[in-house]
């Protein structure tokens, strides 16, 4: 199963814990199942059909440019980066 | 005895076998670029073309109550006037797919103000007239009643409780959470890696400093462009000079409410972007003003100051960087607190500083934490590797002075603790194979590292820098011709000889001579969706492209000539450019033999790709520079200076390196000249390159370039991009090299003679 890191200013939601393991091959059902543990995450990464504007996901150490249909592996690990103005990927010079 | 040594150096990575990458035919577009005839956005012409100016706020910020056009719309010649209440007020985000999106209102309200002016040259009015100059005159006669409002302009100023708010229903973000705070915030993150306190307490050495850089432009030679038709059967033509096509056909249609498909973006040849030329300003305005006036072409073209005042620079910052290490020299606790100008809306590059900052270096501990503060200064745009630099210069400073406490070489210290593969950086990824060990060795080994310094006054500094580097979609087609050359059609902004990158690896598939690809870059009705000329990847993701077009066309030529011969596809194999049985040596045809057949025995053959790859490989660069610092006058002379960069494999190394010493030097005038004077107000001082300070070739001695291949394999071909990282090290390189001139630390950016001079007082007072 993949590891889910946590961000720091998300971890009151899973009592603390910097990473989780979580089941899924996609990173919505990543999300989906990190939800169903730990109430509140899915709300602080979705937007309706799509990762928050502001949230980057990375599957193994890189940023995927296709969001919740990121496709995850058994031995995968996902990140949520912080996205500002609209994607690291869009801070490119 | 002198010693002579390569002043651009490649070291190449194993035996390659590639005929056309890593050579160097000349670029493309080479003569109509020399002869001056490759035609710019400013060339355009056409018959009843009006001409647009733009009326910008002479205010840092201050309400809009009353705007009145009237007299303007009255003067002989105005054909239209239009503010933001022409703009539909849709809501939501600017979808850039791949690349998340951007909140629509405030890309709006930055292209014409509403309600209030956010920062000086903030557009407030745009008029179109039958002349620039009756346009000119039109902007003067609109009346405009503002009331002032106090300026925030720096991050620290514009976070201190009671400080002037810009947008007051902006509430501050932590990932993905609102919190009730309205405090000029836009976003706080955090990462957190090991247990920072804890590596503190175990360091023998913990140095810690503030650090603030100014507002710097990416000082593209070209002024940003337009022309625009809204014609009568509702679609939109664009003719502009943009970094990507399709985003501002994308930006331009959400903020007019249009479908993307009624509009057509021409990117014109583009004379510099470096980041600034991807947001949208004109078009949409030109647009409007186009329709208003009857359906004409308007054409606009920015002064020189409207660019400073009125497009996208790179932020101003402030941040507080504290590393541990043992007296072995082995860090072992470093945390971060950056703090970046978003300008008039959201959107520094703090994340991408937070990648960056402690990436050269296997960190057990670490903690950073970003924020993004609105100020009242233009909204900051990306400029080569955005945020990285900054973050280098605070990090690469300390860890220099780690190495003097110590005793300890600096780049022994560095390579003591580099990041290799393997290594998880402290805002989480772990690093695939990278170079950042080969760019150290080869930066020690480099004749520059091991020449003595000479001279009094005069001293060396060195640095490293990282920078991740994007892939994203792009799409190719390759059209073979019956003379054996064949059309490369790209959607890729040229900015630095990607025609001839692209042409070179679509070459090295077919076994054609890179001279016998013709590129073009062509419209949005015309190829399938490119991202943006940006992050470094266009000979990486485009590349990828054409290396794919290039093998479907391989792949339907070696069908095509089994046709021909009456053989099963599987047993004809392309070698070297030509097509032959595996079984049978009497059968074989040239590229260029059986191109003139194609259309003779089933048609021609078209090649096509669409790429969104995966497996970017990021690049380190590194510096050494020795200067000599006046201790009268501060001033700062360069007097070598060699820049090392991993470039996985240089495709055309010619480019490669003017990639490296453009932004070596770029970031020599961000270092030492660059910087946006702004009074109190918040007026610009120094709109004109008269008074804006870039290095000229008579500043500097030539860039020396070393180019190491550390394969990246993400790409066919090991490619990784390579137009950022080398902007990112030199202002910390300088650092180093001048406080060691001086013997006091460098905090400030940039490092001009008052900057100096005021350093070495304050440490003599102490």
């Amino acid at each position: 199963m993949a590891v889910v890191f946590i961000p720091s200013l998300m971890q009151n939601l899973t009592k603390g814990q910097s990473k989780v393991v979580v089941p899924g091959k996609m990173v919505r059902e990543i999300i989906n199942n990190l939800d169903a543990q730990y109430p509140g995450m899915k709300d602080r990464l979705v937007d309706k059909f799509r990762i928050r504007s502001n949230i980057n996901v990375a599957i193994d150490g890189e940023i995927t440019p296709m969001g919740l249909l990121g496709e995850v592996k058994e031995d995968s690990e996902v990140h949520f980066l912080p996205a500002i103005g609209g994607g690291a990927l869009r801070q490119t010079g | 005895m002198t010693t002579t040594y390569e002043h651009n150096v490649v070291l190449k990575s194993g035996d390659d076998k590639f005929k056309v990458i890593g050579t160097r035919p000349i670029r493309h577009d080479g003569a109509d670029k020399v002869t001056g005839r490759a035609l710019y956005g400013a060339d355009f012409q056409t018959a009843g073309l009006l001409h647009g100016k733009i009326l910008r706020s002479p205010h840092a910020h201050a309400r809009i109550k009353s705007i009145d056009t009237s007299a303007a719309e009255k003067l002989p010649g105005v054909r239209a006037v239009v503010t933001a209440k022409d703009m539909p007020q849709t809501t939501g985000d600017v979808s850039m797919g791949e690349a998340g999106a951007q909140n629509v209102a405030f890309l709006r309200g930055n292209v014409l103000a509403s309600g209030k002016a956010l920062y000086k040259g903030h557009a407030v009015a745009a008029v179109a007239a039958t002349s620039p100059h009756i346009a000119e005159e039109a902007i003067g006669l609109i009346k405009v009643d503002y009331e002032v409002l106090p300026a925030a302009l720096t991050a620290p100023e514009a976070m201190k409780k009671g400080a002037s708010i810009l947008h007051s229903d902006l509430k501050m973000t932590e990932f993905g959470q609102k919190t009730n705070q309205v405090n000029n915030i836009a976003t706080h993150f955090q990462h957190k890696k090991g247990d920072v306190e804890k590596g503190f307490k175990e360091a023998d050495v913990v140095i810690e400093r503030e650090f603030t850089t100014q507002t710097v432009h990416q000082g593209y030679i070209e002024p940003h462009n337009v022309a625009a038709l809204w014609n009568q059967d509702g679609r939109l033509l664009i003719w502009c000079s943009t970094q990507g096509s399709f985003f501002v056909r994308n930006a331009t249609a959400k903020v007019l409410d249009l479908p993307e498909s009624q509009i057509r973006v021409t990117p014109m040849e583009i004379g510099g972007g470096f980041g600034g030329k991807i947001n949208v300003y004109l078009e949409p305005v030109a647009a409007l003003l186009s329709k208003k006036a009857g359906h004409r072409h308007v054409k606009m073209v920015m002064t020189r100051q409207e660019v400073f005042e009125g497009t996208g620079p790179t932020p101003g910052s402030y941040m507080k960087v504290k590393i541990g290490a043992k007296k072995n020299g082995k860090i072992v606790a470093a945390q971060s607190y950056l703090a970046f100008e978003a300008g008039a809306f959201p959107g520094s590059p703090v994340g991408a500083a937070a990648m960056c900052v402690f990436a050269p270096y296997d960190i057990a501990n670490g903690l950073i934490d970003g924020y993004d503060v609105l100020v009242n200064k233009p909204k900051t745009a990306a400029y080569r590797a955005p945020g990285a630099t900054h973050a280098a210069f605070a990090v690469e400073t300390i860890v220099d002075e780690i190495a003097e406490k110590l005793k300890i070489d600096p780049l022994e210290l560095r390579l003591m603790n580099a990041a290799k593969e393997g290594v998880r950086r402290v805002d989480g990824p772990v690093f695939p194979r990278i170079g950042c060990v080969e760019v150290l060795e080869a930066m020690k080994n480099h004749p520059h590292y091991k020449a003595p310094i000479k001279g009094k006054n005069v001293a060396r500094g060195v640095a490293i820098g990282f920078w991740f580097n994007v892939g994203l979609q792009s799409s190719c087609t390759i059209a073979v011709n019956p003379d054996g050359t064949v059309n490369l059609t790209e959607g890729s902004t040229d900015i630095g000889g990607t025609r001839a990158s692209l042409a070179m690896q679509a070459a090295e598939v077919l076994g054609i001579r890179a001279e016998d690809v013709h590129p073009t870059v062509v419209d949005t009705d015309s190829i399938g969706f490119t991202a943006v000329t940006g992050g470094s990847r266009v000979a990486f993701a485009t590349g990828w492209a054409a290396y794919e077009a290039a093998q479907d066309v391989v792949k339907q030529m070696t069908a095509r000539a089994a046709k021909i011969w009456g053989v099963e596809a599987d047993s004809v194999e392309m070698v070297d450019g030509v097509f032959r049985s595996k079984t049978d040596t009497e059968l074989k045809l040239s590229f260029k033999d059986l191109s003139e057949q194609l259309n003779d025995t089933g048609g021609p053959v078209i090649g096509r790709a669409t790429v969104d790859p995966q497996g970017v490989g990021g690049s380190f660069a590194g510096n050494i520079v020795d200067v000599e610092v006046d201790p009268e006058t501060g001033k700062t002379q360069v007097l070598r200076f060699t820049v090392v960069q991993d470039a996985g494999k240089a495709v055309h190394p010619s480019y490669v390196e003017g990639q490296m010493q453009g932004g070596s030097v770029q970031g020599i005038g961000w270092g030492l000249n660059e910087e946006y004077f702004y009074g109190s107000s918040g007026q610009m001082a120094n709109p004109t390159f008269l008074d804006y300070r870039m290095p000229t070739t008579l500043d500097l001695p030539m860039i020396d370039t070393v180019i190491v291949e550390v394969a990246n394999p993400g790409h066919p071909y090991g490619v990784r991009g390579v137009g950022e990282a080398p902007i990112v090290p030199p202002p910390a390189a300088l650092a180093n090299a001048v406080g060691h001139a001086v013997g006091v630390r460098m905090t400030k950016l940039p490092m001009s003679p008052g900057t100096i001079m005021e350093a070495v007082w304050q440490s003599k007072k102490k």
